[in-house]
């Protein structure tokens, strides 16, 4: 269909009136540029939000024990409780769809009192204790040794793995750091491993400055026995945590003796809900980042339509010439369809290709002028691309159909006649 | 080559109907030249129309070359006009934005010919019209005379049976009109069945049979002695 003979038609025909046919093809240009950067421009402000969540894995919640407010089975309101190891047991073998239930425990708050101590040097770090799959919850990137292990919490090993920032608190530069032992409130530990989150986003520092400990050599060094400060709870994928975390209360409140309508007694953080919240927004702001984008696009596929329409009015009689000369109707629907198809695409391309300059530059001023609140790297899928050649294919089709059909509907002798 | 028989044709505009062709008949051998006269409203434009499938008849019987000319659809009519046919029309109808080598060659296009031997064949025909240097001209910048020359070379170019020619020369002098009748009787002194509408005399002369048409119907029809124009030129 489209050999070099056709191409020199429609190069041709679009030449024989430059500017005219680049008046044209601007429309759809600034049509197919508008949809994409409002595109990337949704995308700019879903990530800067999102990042705000850092990589926890998001189909998580936090959950932890506040005061009871009901009386409850001779126990007084106001009462105070703490979760123990073997509700995490419980948990998991009495709720299904859980991926993860992490039990934590933690010691030292962000900027609190010095409580790492070696040799000389000493720190105010956060201490937790965690079981091994918080790294599946916390992506973080393990950059000497290894994380905890099971054999880690089964023998209480007194075993640490610190952040990068603890390990520039408490060693030169250089200075080899696995194997070395760091005093924790007094306990000695051995470092095994040190980390970096993965993506982190704002809370460096804090993040950095953390020291992981297996759960169990926690509880017996600083005196937690059984108890568990909060736990960290992931579903699995496809079943979001919104929807279980009632069972997993109601299972705390009945081992707990709590009243089953004492609302405050567990206090949680939905980690899911936030998220699904924030991205049924942009989800939202998308769509409408397409309608309007599509919107503009439209006017302009009407201006396509329209020059088509008046380039087959101003060719009726060529067109009855070439009919004379053997041209079937068919050919004459295919030459207009193409000029129009051919219009659409290039000038939607040379649209797509702008807004992808456009982003780049945003991209680079962004980069340079360091990160800018709830707003971070705007891009655009391949897909988005792909979405609009869609778009452009079909848009440009039906721009030319309504002229390809009024160009054959004229019989050859009254075109021929029109001067 | 060409039979017809008790050919009807009338125009509807709104409540009234113009009854343009009233049954004609009349039959053209191979390596005719006609030429059809009458005034204006006679019917000889719309009877070459009709001959030249861009318009249909209401009634009767057209036969071109054995082949029954009869409810034809577009894209067959599209076919038998390219094949069976070339068209010269009064104001030439040269594509302006296409070379005088592309025009000739676009009846090939249709065709369906190559890209090489089309432009190879477009070539001998304009060299055989005498304008092979100016191959690479727009329409715009060739004389009336040199357009339908061009117009005549694309007429022949894809070698069809009848060349039907609608007041080749009315947008011509005197001097070029003579100029492209010696073409015209060149062309049709090599064998090429060739009717011309005409309502100019002198021109008609210059054909070897003139058929004269008032008010739709023939109302003569004979053979005459072919002036040549080359003694005109």
């Amino acid at each position: 269909m489209f050999n070099r003979d056709r191409w020199d038609e429609i190069l041709e025909a679009l030449n024989a009136n430059k500017f005219r046919t680049l008046l044209t093809a601007f429309g759809v240009f600034w049509g197919i540029t508008i949809l994409v950067l409002l595109l990337a421009l949704t995308n700019g402000l879903r990530n800067g939000v999102t990042a705000d969540f850092g990589d926890f894995a998001t189909n998580s919640m936090f959950m932890w024990t506040q005061g009871t407010s009901k009386p409850y089975k001779g126990l007084p309101k106001g009462r105070y409780f703490n979760y123990k190891i073997d509700d995490v047991a419980a948990i998991k073998s009495e709720v299904s769809n859980l991926k993860y239930v992490s039990p934590r425990n933690q010691l030292g708050g962000f900027r609190g009192a010095n409580n790492v101590v070696r040799g000389t040097k000493t720190g105010a770090f956060e201490i937790y204790g965690d079981y091994p799959e918080y790294i599946k919850q916390q992506p973080m990137d393990i950059l000497q040794g290894r994380f905890l292990s099971y054999s880690d919490i089964n023998e209480k090993r007194k075993i640490c793995v610190i952040g990068t920032g603890v390990e520039k608190g408490l060693y030169d530069k250089g200075e080899e750091v696995l194997g070395t032992y760091i005093k924790i409130n007094g306990v000695n530990f051995l470092v095994v491993g040190t980390f970096k989150m993965s993506n982190s986003q704002g809370d460096d520092e804090q993040d950095a400055s953390t020291i992981y400990i297996p759960f169990t050599t926690f509880g017996q060094a600083f005196n937690r026995g059984e108890s568990v400060g909060w736990m960290a709870i992931t579903a699995v994928d496809g079943i979001t945590i919104t929807s279980i975390k009632q069972q997993i209360f109601d299972l705390m409140k009945s081992r707990h003796k709590v009243h089953p309508e004492d609302e405050r007694a567990i206090g949680h953080f939905d980690l899911s809900e936030q998220f699904g919240r924030v991205n049924g927004l942009f989800s939202i702001l998308s769509l409408v980042g397409y309608f309007v984008g599509a919107l503009v696009l439209m006017s302009g596929i009407i201006g396509i339509n329209n020059i088509m329409l008046i380039v087959v009015k101003e060719r009726t009689k060529e067109i009855g010439v070439r009919r004379a000369l053997g041209a079937t109707p068919w050919m004459i629907k295919g030459q207009i369809l193409q000029e129009s198809l051919v219009l659409t695409i290039l000038s939607g391309m040379l649209g797509v290709s702008f807004a992808a300059l456009v982003i780049w530059i945003m991209n680079a001023i962004l980069d340079n002028a360091g990160p800018v609140e709830n707003f971070a790297n705007p891009s655009v899928g391949m897909q988005v691309v792909f979405t609009a050649l869609i778009i452009l294919v079909v848009s440009g089709l039906l721009a030319g159909l309504i002229p390809a059909n009024r160009a054959t509907k004229m019989k050859p002798v009254d075109a021929l006649r029109i001067e | 080559m060409i039979q017809i028989k008790d050919l009807h044709k009338s125009y509807h505009m709104g409540s009234n109907s113009l009854h343009v062709l009233k049954g004609i008949n009349f039959d053209v051998k191979e390596g005719e030249l006609v030429s059809i006269m009458g005034s204006s409203g006679s019917g000889k434009s719309t009877l070459l129309n009709i001959l030249g499938m861009l318009d249909e008849a209401d009634e009767g019987e057209y036969i071109l070359d054995n082949v029954p000319i009869k409810n034809l659809n577009e894209k067959i009519a599209a076919k038998y006009r390219n094949e069976f046919l070339g068209f010269i029309f009064q104001s030439f109808n040269l594509i302006n934005y296409k070379s005088a080598l592309d025009n000739v060659s676009m009846p090939l296009y249709y065709k369906g010919v190559k890209r090489k031997e089309r432009t190879e064949r477009a070539m001998q025909y304009l060299e055989k019209v005498g304008l092979a240097e100016w191959s690479h001209h727009l329409p715009s910048e060739l004389s009336g005379g040199q357009k339908q020359r061009v117009a005549i070379a694309r007429a022949l170019a894809s070698d069809p049976k009848v060349l039907l020619a609608d007041e080749p020369t009315g947008a011509l002098d005197t001097r070029t009109s003579y100029e492209v009748m010696e073409l015209i009787q060149g062309i049709n002194d090599e064998g090429k069945t060739i009717l011309v509408v005409t309502h100019e005399h002198d021109i008609a002369q210059m054909t070897k049979r003139i058929v004269n048409l008032k008010d739709g119907v023939i109302i003569d029809d004979s053979k005459v002695k072919q002036v040549r124009a080359s003694q005109h030129v």
